[in-house]
């Protein structure tokens, strides 16, 4: 075996026989992935609840709009108590034609769209009772628009969140570790060049990576979170090799200014959290500040969040992965460098 | 120097902070020699044994290992050489007969020589277990073995049996002599001064950065004006009478046994024999301790 391949089993041997690694590196995204999807997948499909006392035909032409859901009480007190204690954002009272609505003053999005919704109701019941045709009449129809569902920016933001943290971490923690144990230095007397010594655990970051997406995106495509890729998907392949390139050189930087597992780990931490948060892995940023949004720019995790999404979900075709392919070939060059500077091959 | 030479170090100094770990350290090892580099903690044995493996470059002086220079990092001369470093560096996770292919195919070398090297060690049982799985002595010979398993032809082991319990020591004691009768040079570090004197055709006593002296073991205590101690067991003769005798020079009685010094232990030995008074005879000559007393005037503590 040529030491190339040599190192590279070895890697992966260390690595695949490592419990905490295999935990960190498949099951936490998929943890992830289960528990945003819970919680932005229940979010858009709810309606608007409010508590509702009495009948009439408010209530009947309420109810066929599908914005609403009732929840029935006994009294209107009650009713309000559960408003005022911010249970319920608005509960309403019809007797006959008698119309009375409490709203919270808390969330101002939602007492206005309850509002709104009732007094449209109110007036369209007002309007038939006058038997008068309508002087202006509203035709409104639904669009697809372009915006995505939970799963479809979570999958591509998630993945590669994950693959930054194991291709970060793995490869920190190969040196720091090699290091320590004089390994590193072991290697150097053996007539083995840096380049083999870097590349074969450059193989192994990508390598994992690899199969971390297969799992990944296989399990985001079950019928319970239910991902359709798009056609072109396969473009993912290239992005996925140059964010591990350029994570890898992030984990090389890492590896050689941390001295021992422990710091290691606490400034990889450093490093991906807030990546992760200003790169639209779980949230997307179209609402973020301007300068924020400027910052992330420079961030690899933000480019290969976007250019996932693009050919992943949006179908986009090969045009979306040069900005991305760009940014992650400038950025691991520019830190690998710096990777290169400061690397050792012993301690002191 | 002769050409049998495979080792010259000459005049070689290195200095961390204002401390010269190694200070004017000059010697030669001839091929296929078993060469200790011996003393206390701190005397720079470890150092010096770096430069010769072009770990570190030394400040002053010059290092010949087979007629080329170890530093800058010398690729011609990573084959010949075989190094076991102090702490013993395995990779993560691997099983005994892993280490030994990847250590070997980083030489380019067939994974054949692994269970050959397994077997040297005494470790063919241990094959397939991991190697945070092996005991101190175990890990300590895998790591000889790994240092072996390109066939290289100097050697390099430094405290291989520090940390070991008696027994795991006299095994890796076979295992280094194992080593020596295939025709490789070793040269070894070691605080143990009784196992240098058994295992080293030539030892340098080291201490502060220098060699104190440097030559066979036996030589060098040979060469040491001490007396030898002879024991029996007390109540034979009177402590007096046994101070009388020709050359002793000091006569004391523990409570056990008469302990009488001399320079000339045949003569007393024979005076004894005549006597009849060799009951619980016991014989210490002078060790490398004595020598290293003599040299440094202090007691030796590893």
């Amino acid at each position: 075996m040529t030491a190339f391949k040599s190192l590279s089993v070895a890697m992966f041997k260390g690595f695949f026989r490592e419990r905490v690694a295999l935990f960190f590196t498949f099951l936490m995204p998929l943890m992830f992935l289960v528990i945003f999807g819970l919680i932005f997948g229940g979010a858009s499909s709810s309606k608007t609840k409010i508590d509702v006392v009495g009948d009439g035909p408010v209530l009947t032409a309420l109810n066929s709009t599908g914005i609403v859901e009732f929840q029935r009480v006994d009294s209107f007190d009650t009713a309000v108590q559960a408003v005022r204690s911010g249970d319920v954002p608005a509960a309403i009272s019809v007797q006959g034609n008698k119309v009375e609505l409490r709203y919270a003053a808390s969330d101002s999005v939602q007492a206005g769209t309850v509002q709104a919704v009732i007094r449209s109701v109110v007036d369209a019941v007002n309007i038939k009772a006058s038997g008068k045709p309508p002087t202006v009449t509203l035709n409104s129809q639904q669009v697809e628009d372009s915006s995505l569902s939970a799963i479809q920016y979570l999958t591509p933001g998630i993945l590669s969140w994950g693959l930054a943290t194991s291709a970060i971490f793995g490869s920190a923690l190969t040196l720091v570790n090699w290091r320590k144990k004089q390994v590193l230095r072991r290697i150097r007397l053996a007539p083995v060049s840096t380049g083999t010594v870097i590349s074969s655990r450059l193989l192994v970051t990508i390598g994992t990576s690899v199969l971390q997406a297969i799992l990944f995106v296989a399990v985001a495509m079950t019928p319970v979170f239910g991902l359709k890729l798009a056609g072109q998907w396969w473009l993912a392949l290239p992005l996925l090799v140059l964010g591990s390139l350029s994570f890898f050189s992030i984990g090389v930087l890492v590896g050689s200014i941390a001295k021992s597992e422990e710091a290691a780990t606490g400034i990889t931490n450093v490093i991906v959290l807030p990546m992760a948060f200003l790169s639209g892995t779980f949230f997307p940023l179209q609402n973020a500040p301007q300068w924020l949004q400027t910052v992330s720019e420079v961030l690899p995790l933000r480019h290969l969040n976007d250019g996932m999404v693009d050919v992943l979900v949006r179908g986009k075709g090969i045009e979306a992965l040069g900005v991305p392919a760009l940014v992650l070939l400038a950025f691991t060059i520019v830190v690998g460098f710096a990777a290169s500077r400061v690397f050792s091959w012993e301690d002191s | 120097m002769s050409k049998g030479n495979t080792i010259v170090a000459e005049g070689l100094r290195k200095r961390y902070g204002d401390l010269w770990a190694v200070d004017g350290v000059s010697f030669t090892v001839g091929e296929g020699e078993f060469f200790g580099i011996l003393g206390p903690n701190g005397a720079g044995k470890t150092t010096t044994l770096e430069i010769i493996e072009g770990l570190r470059k030394p400040d002053e002086g010059s290092v010949r290992l087979f007629g080329e220079q170890p530093w800058p990092r010398n690729p011609k001369l990573l084959p010949r050489i075989g190094v076991q470093l102090q702490a013993s560096s395995f990779f993560e996770k691997l099983t005994a007969r892993e280490q030994l292919e990847t250590f070997a195919s980083l030489y380019g070398v067939s994974t054949g020589t692994a269970a050959d090297m397994l077997e040297l060690v005494g470790l063919t049982d241990k094959a397939d277990t991991r190697e945070n799985k092996l005991s101190g002595g175990q890990r300590q010979r895998l790591s000889i073995a790994c240092a072996l398993a390109h066939d290289p032809d100097i050697v390099f082991l430094d405290e291989p049996t520090a940390a070991l319990d008696p027994q795991a020591r006299r095994n890796l004691w076979d295992v280094l002599r194992a080593i020596k009768d295939r025709g490789k040079t070793i040269v070894y570090t070691t605080h143990y001064l009784d196992e240098a004197e058994i295992l080293c055709d030539r030892t340098a006593i080291m201490d502060k950065g220098k060699i104190l002296a440097m030559d066979a073991p036996a030589t060098l205590v040979r060469g040491l004006d001490a007396p030898t101690h002879v024991m029996i067991e007390r109540g034979i003769i009177a402590l007096d009478d046994a101070k009388s005798l020709a050359g002793v020079e000091e006569a004391s009685d523990d409570g056990v046994s008469l302990r009488l010094s001399t320079r000339h232990p045949g003569k007393l030995l024979s005076t004894l024999a005549e006597r009849g008074a060799l009951e619980g005879l016991q014989v210490r000559g002078a060790t490398l301790e004595d020598v290293f007393l003599e040299l440094t005037g202090r007691e030796y503590r590893a």
